[in-house]
């Protein structure tokens, strides 16, 4: 009892301001193409081993081919919405690589690529997305949230799921997806407060793909960086290269293990770029240049860390056919298994809205029937 | 023994942490203070940090007890006041309400959200709103609203053992109230309403701090020679349609009581659904006695805002005794 107690309370020492605050420049390990960046970029972290990198760098292939599958379904119809997350394969990747399968992930809407990376079958991955009202998987046996569509509200939850492990001396830990729009709402400031006080075992990765839709991010904040946000709570802030796959590690794997080692809540900033419009829906034309999108392919995860392991001898080209072939096998059952119309039986409206439905809602699932009857 | 509503509910709280590991209490205040009506009192001292101060941030509070009721345990948090619980609006009506529905009942939220609320009792602005229907009108939560020291314990006890997620809506006037009870007591369950005074002329419908309002008007109106009935509704949602049908059947009159502003509110909707059911035993029109629509006023203001006995007996002599309709709701034609 004892021991638990002492873990629900933060160390007695607080961390100094300069301990809080992110390094200089987003840490990066990798050039634009792939080469070594020059000095220090990665300050403190260690690169990560070149089998974990050859993981990222197969998940990432398929994730990515996975994503714009999604985006042609929805184009067919299949789906009702998809909104990409294409170039920022290294975070999506990255976060799911971080994680043991006994931590939590909280991911939001934009994060499908993230929940097959965590091996929730694609299908019901993109459940939500075909138009149903459930997430399609089950969270308790996923250890994955439902995906969240109101912005940062799924980071409290991280929090709550956190404090209860370790409340009962579990080393769990919870990372929650936000994006750079998601920093603006009081939600976030909230968890990170929590998070803080509580000392709970949290990791917040701000996707900053640049946009909040069509709002850019200089409209979000007036921060040096939205790492620095953590600062004012007490909060470890980090920045990365969100495109360099192995800077993304490194920086995620340390926050990951300081958290479950009782160092407290992490926020990290990955700088990266939303490649494909907001969603299907969107007119990105209206909101920013073709150049600013062709720069920023330039500096594609994918291609910086195939690069790079080409450059280490830790890729050859049976690798990389290997790892296209089975994204196109991936992509192929997706296609397949999502060709079929989408069923719904009325019956599940009055299901799951509590665990036993209440006399109201048995006399309405009964009208309904009735209605279907005629 | 004689105990009030506070003291029960605070009873309630201890017995459930004494069984159950997993039940927490946390909120603003409610560790060492014992919360600023005292219904967590002694509750640190004994469970330690199972009943605990959070920051002062509704929507994180009800957000971190969804995390931990996620994960294994039964949150009981505090909203302080009424209008304080607004902030969380969102983690209620978008995560607490639906998680059972998005996930097709992969995660249940075992969690209570106390709010402290209504009037009556001089509080300056933003502390006596009755914000009962913004929840009772979001699918997915239990609504409860006890008006008896007896149900404060059973209803708060069924509440925290309850696998969906309630808000216990507790009316601040009623704290001090008392009555002799034995402890532990069990009452009728969740969807259950209780007629709490028997009568056969016409029947009030009341819940939270209306009940004793209708009790009182009601023994008021026995002076005069009409039998009044009151119907205490316990729990908005599940909502008791049967008890309330079969008073109104039996009576072939009803009025609503509730001190919430009544456009939209719980009131109209009772009215609606005694209208549904029995309107081919009715005499006359439902009527209600609701609070003014007007933002709840101030301390010298709330008695002419609170439904009191004489505005309930002023409506029961609506009820068209000699036929003669209510001229408040004639055209004038009509009225003439």
């Amino acid at each position: 009892m004892t021991t638990q107690a002492e873990h629900r309370m933060p160390p007695a020492t607080l961390p100094a301001d300069a301990d809080l605050l992110p390094s200089a420049e987003p840490i990066r390990f990798l050039d634009d193409d792939g080469g070594p960046a020059p000095g220090d970029a990665h300050g403190r972290y260690e690169r990560p081993a070149p089998e974990l990198l050859r993981r990222a760098y197969a998940a990432m292939v398929l994730g990515r081919r996975f994503d714009a599958q999604a985006t042609a379904l929805t184009k067919q119809g299949r789906l009702a919405v998809y909104p990409s997350s294409r170039g920022q394969e290294a975070c999506q990747i990255g976060a799911v690589l971080a994680l043991r399968e006994a931590d939590w992930l909280f991911p939001t809407y934009r994060d499908t690529m993230a929940l097959a990376a965590r091996g929730i079958d694609a299908a019901d991955a993109l459940t939500l997305l075909r138009g149903s009202w459930h997430c399609g998987y089950d969270p308790m046996a996923t250890r994955t949230a439902p995906q969240c569509t109101p912005l940062a509200t799924h980071a409290p939850h991280a929090v709550g799921v956190a404090y209860a492990a370790r409340r009962r001396g579990e080393d769990t830990v919870a990372l929650v997806l936000i994006g750079d729009g998601g920093t603006s709402e009081g939600d976030f400031h909230e968890a990170l407060n929590f998070a803080a006080v509580f000392h709970a075992p949290v990791v917040f990765l701000v996707q900053n793909n640049g946009y909040a839709i069509s709002v850019p991010l200089s409209r979000q904040t007036a921060a040096p960086s939205l790492a620095h946000k953590g600062a004012g709570y007490g909060v470890r802030g980090e920045r990365v290269d969100g495109n360099d796959p192995l800077a993304v590690l490194a920086v995620l794997t340390e926050a990951v293990e300081s958290a479950r080692a009782g160092g407290g809540p992490v926020l990290v900033e990955a700088h990266t770029y939303r490649i494909e419009p907001h969603t299907n829906a969107d007119d990105d034309a209206r909101y920013r240049d073709h150049d600013e999108v062709e720069t920023w392919k330039r500096r594609d995860p994918i291609a910086r860390l195939e690069a790079y392991l080409r450059s280490q001898g830790e890729l050859t080209d049976d690798d990389v056919s290997a790892a296209r072939e089975a994204a196109e096998a991936y992509a192929a059952d997706v296609r397949a298994r999502l060709g079929e119309e989408p069923s719904g039986d009325p019956a599940d409206l009055f299901a799951h809205v509590y665990a036993a439905p209440t006399p109201q809602l048995r006399e309405q699932a009964g009208w309904l029937a009735e209605e279907l009857a005629r | 023994m004689t105990l009030s509503i506070g003291k029960a509910l605070n009873a309630a709280l201890r017995d459930a942490m004494r069984e159950d590991d997993t039940v927490l209490m946390f909120g603003e205040d409610v560790g060492a203070l014992g919360g600023v009506f005292r219904v967590t009192d002694g509750l640190a001292a004994e469970f330690g940090d199972r009943c605990f101060d959070t920051p002062l941030a509704e929507a994180g509070i009800v957000g971190m007890a969804v995390g931990m009721a996620m994960n294994g345990f039964r949150p009981v948090v505090e909203m302080q006041f009424d209008a304080f619980a607004y902030p969380a609006f969102e983690q209620i009506a978008s995560h607490v309400a639906k998680m059972r529905n998005r996930t097709r009942g992969a995660v249940n939220l075992p969690m209570v959200i106390r709010v402290p609320y209504a009037g009556g009792i001089g509080g300056v602005e933003h502390h006596s709103d009755s914000s009962e229907a913004y929840y009772a009108h979001t699918p997915g939560l239990k609504v409860v609203t006890p008006a008896t020291v007896a149900d404060a314990y059973s209803l708060l006890r069924e509440a925290i053992a309850d696998p969906d997620p309630v808000v216990f809506m507790e009316a601040k006037k009623l704290y001090w109230a008392k009555d002799e009870v034995s402890l532990p007591v069990t009452t009728a369950p969740f969807g259950t309403a209780e007629v709490r005074r028997e009568g056969t002329d016409a029947t009030l419908v009341a819940y939270g701090p209306a009940v004793p309002v209708a009790l009182e008007a009601a023994a008021a109106a026995a002076e005069d020679g009409r039998s009044l009935e009151v119907v205490d509704l316990r729990t908005l949602v599940p909502f008791d349609d049967s008890a309330v049908a079969e008073s109104v059947r039996k009576t072939g009159r009803c009025v609503v009581v509730a001190e919430a502003t009544g456009f939209a509110g719980v009131s109209a909707e009772i009215a609606a659904r005694v209208q549904e059911r029995c309107f081919h035993s009715l005499w006359a029109p439902v009527l209600r006695v609701t609070g003014w629509d007007v933002p709840y006023p101030p301390p010298v203001l709330e008695k002419y805002h609170l439904p009191g006995v004489d505005r309930v007996l002023d409506t029961v002599d609506r009820l068209q005794w000699d036929d003669v309709p209510d001229p408040r709701f004639l055209v004038p034609e009509q009225a003439t």
